[in-house]
């Protein structure tokens, strides 16, 4: 049972992987597109190697532009879950607000952040944050009003205060939802810190991707983008194990889900 | 301190616009087991609610007296139709619910969440998840958070109309033993559950409702199944229940 869970959680997406790389390869043996629109794997292989240096410099800045904006992000966002469900008269102020945010363009947004933070690392890191913030904050308020209100009945004759209710009854119950949420934002954050490095860097996967192609520097240009999407499968099977430990009880439910 | 009785005066409850009752009064002996009966929507759910002060959607009203004079806040234990076991604490975690809730459990909350278990037969569960129970596990287990509390009202709404007949018929012994004593309120939608576990049956019946008082087989609790006193009042009470009302 072990081994074939193990071998379906591990050798299934090796083999999409594999399968994704011979199609590649594939394409261009049949089209014989030109190197410099789509470099082979082999080509793309070889610069990770070889400018391995490159890559690890510019890749360290956009890891910390992520995790920064991913720990701001969440802490934020629950922080405005949590006041969401506590206090009603917030709920009519920020609950319209929350949503004018969510309509504003990312991409126009992050010129008018650069204007007011610089060309440095925290109008990338604030980008990270706003795209991770709103999904954190709506599953969760989303979450905190969905107790079950068997729960908050025997809250009530347990005689718990209102603050007691919220972090002991509510929060808990709110942690399916909310992981969600958490996994939506972990996905999504890369986004927010390469658009930040497109419109303005001097550092970053985002600045040397689009350097690189103005260089016809294809074969580095896709080694930074399997670089990217490396991180994004690691943050994301990252948050995945970290709501695992955080929800024990759901542990074996989602393996044995398979 | 011993169990108090209750005193329920001028009870009403409005759904829309509709009085289910209106000015209902009800006397729960101290140390007595109540039945409440009733048809669906009756309002008989609606009226163990308010007698524990919990939120009500309709427009309602009752004036709730003990025959000690103390508030009962504190001295009250919920058990409802579902077990309500929160996924995210173990069994004896869900035991000691309260304890969590407010704080941190004591070693004396964790003792006493252990014997409680024992008592009623599930001192080999208590690291495992609530996940893992059966419904009539967890049903035991809602039933030792209950008496955690140490309460000495315990208000029950339907707590085992969830399970399977034989399950409710052990759930019968055991209840009638671990709340011996306790000012018990029992909505049940089951007749011989009633006749088997109450000391005094209420209906709730009619339009708006009354509250019709029923007598109960002699003997003590759980009265046995084959009494054949139990059997004919449980045909007395269908029709009771069944009848319409000539108000």
């Amino acid at each position: 049972m072990t081994d074939r869970l193990g071998w379906s959680r591990w050798m299934r997406p090796l083999l999409a992987l594999v399968v994704l790389v011979a199609v590649w390869q594939l394409i261009l043996t049949l089209t014989g597109v030109p190197r410099y629109i789509l470099p082979s794997p082999m080509a793309v292989c070889r610069a990770l190697i070889e400018q391995r240096g490159l890559l690890a410099h510019h890749a360290g800045i956009t890891a910390i532009e992520i995790v920064a904006g991913l720990i701001g992000g969440i802490l934020l966002g629950l922080a405005t879950a949590l006041a969401l469900a506590r206090f009603r008269a917030l709920r009519r102020t920020l609950l319209p607000l929350l949503l004018i945010s969510q309509a504003i363009p990312l991409f126009a947004l992050a010129p008018i952040l650069m204007l007011w933070l610089g060309y440095g690392i925290g109008p990338k890191i604030l980008m990270a944050m706003v795209i991770i913030y709103f999904p954190v904050a709506s599953t969760g308020y989303d979450g905190l009003r969905q107790t079950p209100q068997g729960w908050l009945d025997l809250a009530r004759t347990f005689g718990l205060s209102r603050r007691q209710r919220l972090l002991k009854v509510q929060l808990p119950a709110a942690l399916p939802s909310l992981a969600s949420g958490l996994r939506m934002a972990a996905s999504a954050a890369p986004i927010g810190a390469v658009i930040g490095e497109w419109v303005g860097s001097s550092q970053g996967l985002g600045y040397l991707m689009l350097n690189a192609n103005a260089r016809l520097q294809i074969d580095l240009m896709f080694a930074a983008l399997v670089v990217l999407v490396a991180f994004a499968l690691l943050l994301y099977f990252g948050v995945d194990a970290a709501l695992r430990l955080a929800m024990p009880w759901q542990q074996d439910r989602i393996t044995t889900d398979d | 301190m011993p169990p108090p009785g209750l005193l329920v005066r001028q009870a009403s409850l409005i759904f829309g616009d509709r009085p289910l009752f209106h000015d209902l009064q009800a006397c729960f002996d101290a140390s007595s087991w109540t039945c409440l009966l009733g048809r669906s929507g009756s309002g008989k759910s609606s009226l163990l609610r308010m007698i524990a002060s919990l939120k009500l959607p309709d427009n309602h009203h009752i004036d709730l007296e003990t025959s000690d004079g103390s508030p009962l806040t504190g001295r009250l234990a919920w058990m409802a139709q579902q077990d309500l076991l929160v996924p995210w604490q173990r069994v004896a975690g869900n035991v000691m619910l309260s304890a969590h809730w407010r704080g941190r459990p004591t070693p004396a909350d964790r003792q006493r969440a252990g014997q409680l278990l024992e008592q009623v037969g599930l001192a080999d569960k208590a690291d495992q998840w609530p996940d893992e129970l059966s419904g009539g596990q967890r049903q035991r287990v809602a039933l030792a958070r209950t008496l955690f509390e140490n309460a000495s009202v315990v208000l029950m709404d339907e707590p085992f109309s969830a399970v399977d007949a034989i399950t409710r018929l052990e759930l019968h012994e055991l209840a009638s033993r671990l709340l011996a004593n306790r000012t018990v309120i029992m909505v049940t939608h089951d007749p011989l559950e009633a006749l088997r576990l109450a000391d005094r049956i209420l209906i709730l019946k009619g339009e708006p409702a009354r509250l019709v008082s029923i007598g109960v087989p002699e003997g003590s609790r759980p009265r046995p199944l084959d009494d054949s006193e139990l059997q004919r009042r449980q045909a007395e009470l269908v029709t009771q229940l069944r009848e319409p009302d000539h108000d």
